[in-house]
């Protein structure tokens, strides 16, 4: 009786914690887990992705104690070993989709489509159907704004290589500073897939913490006056317009960087989906259905690669930093060439505009909005910011598919 | 024999496969100044594709505010040149003519409209306001 007690105990999952070498780090993991529920629900950080991260890396986590001795995992959901595998050229499971749906769990059959790249592009058709452009048509000039903000990606490449990391890590941790989610996942899925439990939860977190990240450098890069400078209002765009914007955009971009057609292709068509009129149903179905599937898929997939044993290291000290210091150097990029377009204009446009630059749409728009009224309460920036925001999005998609090129083999 | 040269074809191609995906996959690591190359460079791509989609999308808006302007030109000339005697005067789909206002302020006469209508509960279109006047 005594030892079916004892037995019981010491292949239970809590014994598991002291006994398997890494099983401090899934305890540790586990209460990183619990936190960023806490982000997501109670402060609602990101809750979309940030819950979905959260509980891919509690599963990933609580099921990674159970290792048997030879190594495995038999009732995983998620087996860091397949993922190894799969990318060990000399393995004969290199690059075998075949091996993982035979021998996989859950979460490693849902991570395939992080893998194979197909969340993020699904993921920006769905932002395309819900982006209005139009902002960005009727003054062209926020792309300027939009490629300033991508400063921070640049800047963050240039730290994380003098920091040790290597260009494809490198080119992984600076995209962070593009704000955008789905192509930091894609980049790093493709140039230094072993760092993407980091990177997205930095970029993620980031995102959410924007309105306390860009409102202190906004006003320490603009005086009272260039922010309360009032925007005359935007031309009306008319549907052609709307409907020619993403044809050209597809055109004109994938054959200036091909590398970009999978995030500007998706984009693009989602929009053109929503603005051509005739797809109603589809567009619909971008901005609604499959967008929150494919949300629901690659944030637990995502939270899963956080296992412990890759998680907890120096390199993601490195990582939460760096994240940080590209996220403020792309604000300070877009700050600095709103600065230099308000003197150029003799006063015209609101340097704090060019903040919204980084991409996370809407809420950069939005601090800039709510940074220009207090400093001038009938000043109404939302729709001027909203240009460089959306600009951001396609400039990050290019600072993306330029790191992809360079260093994706 | 012929089993034998297909293997060593097998075998020769799959350490080729296998030297291409290590080719791949190689890590690459960056000296200070091609470290500051890449750097720059990525900014300047990005900065020059964003120029060049802004000269594009400028060029494009363009034309369509000229095609927008020409049409609306073109009538409003020909009714210039018929309007000379005596232009009749359009009315909104739906309206009942004009108003007559006396010292009313149109503001305040669109907010008294408007105010009559949904005490009423009926569409402004139906009603019919024949004069508006302030009472000293």
């Amino acid at each position: 009786m005594f030892d079916s007690l004892l037995q019981l105990i010491s292949e239970s999952g809590f014994a598991g914690f002291f006994s398997n070498p890494d099983g401090w780090r899934n305890l540790v993991m586990i209460a990183l887990a619990c936190w960023l529920l806490y982000l997501g629900i109670k402060k609602q950080y990101e809750p979309l992705l940030m819950v979905g991260i959260a509980v891919g890396c509690l599963l990933a986590n609580v099921s990674s104690v159970f290792m048997t001795s030879d190594g495995s995992l038999p009732d995983a959901l998620y087996h860091q070993s397949l993922w190894d595998a799969f990318l060990d050229h000399s393995s004969p499971y290199y690059h075998d989709y075949g091996h993982i749906l035979a021998t996989g769990g859950l979460i490693d059959i849902l991570y395939i489509g992080v893998k194979a790249g197909i969340y993020p592009c699904l993921i920006f058709m769905g932002i395309g159907a819900m982006t209005d452009f139009g902002p960005l048509i009727s003054n062209p000039k926020s792309l300027l704004l939009g490629a300033a903000a991508q400063f921070g990606v640049f800047f963050a490449f240039f730290g994380a290589n003098l920091l040790g990391f290597d260009a494809q890590q490198s080119a992984s941790i600076g995209i962070i500073g593009g704000a955008d989610g789905p192509t930091a996942i894609l980049t790093t899925t493709k140039l230094a897939p072993e760092l993407l439990g980091p990177i997205a939860v930095a970029a993620y977190s980031y995102m959410a913490l924007i309105p306390m990240i860009q409102p202190p450098i906004m006003k320490a890069l603009t005086t009272e006056k260039e922010r309360s400078v009032k925007m005359t209002q935007l031309r009306e765009v008319n549907k052609t317009e709307k409907i020619l914007f993403p044809i050209i955009v597809t055109i004109f971009v994938v054959l200036l960087l091909p590398s970009t057609a999978p995030l500007i292709g998706c984009l693009m068509f989602g929009n053109l989906l929503k603005e051509s009129g005739v797809t109603e149903r589809l567009s619909d179905v971008a901005q609604n259905a499959l967008m929150n599937i494919v949300t629901l898929f690659l944030g637990i997939s995502v939270g899963a690669t956080m296992v412990g044993s890759r998680f907890l290291q120096l390199d993601t000290i490195k990582i939460v930093v760096l994240g940080l210091i590209a996220f403020a150097f792309s604000t300070i990029g877009g700050l600095l060439v709103g600065k230099l377009m308000y003197k150029l204009s003799g006063g015209k446009i609101n340097p704090l505009i060019g903040s919204a630059g980084v991409s996370a749409v809407p809420m950069a728009a939005r601090v800039s909005q709510r940074e220009g009224q207090k400093a001038n309460p009938s000043n109404f920036l939302l729709m001027h910011a909203m240009g460089p925001n959306v600009a951001g999005v396609i400039g990050s998609a290019i600072a993306a598919g330029f790191l992809i090129k360079m260093f994706g083999g | 024999m012929s089993f034998a040269l297909a293997e060593e074809i097998v075998s020769e191609a799959t350490e080729q496969v296998a030297e291409a995906a290590e080719a791949a996959t190689k890590r690459m690591t960056l000296d200070m100044g091609n470290n500051l190359l890449y750097a720059v460079l990525g900014y300047l791509v990005v900065f020059v594709g964003l120029t060049l989609l802004m000269a594009v999308i400028i060029i494009v808006g363009k034309i369509m505010v000229a095609k927008a302007k020409k049409p609306a030109a073109a009538p409003a000339a020909e009714t210039a040149k018929a309007a000379v005697p005596e232009a009749p005067k359009q009315l909104a789909p739906g309206s009942a003519g004009d108003v007559k206002l006396y010292d009313t302020d149109p503001r305040d006469a669109a907010m008294i409209m408007a105010i009559v209508a949904d005490k009423l509960q009926k569409p402004l279109n139906e009603l019919r306001f024949v004069s508006i006047k302030e009472v000293k």
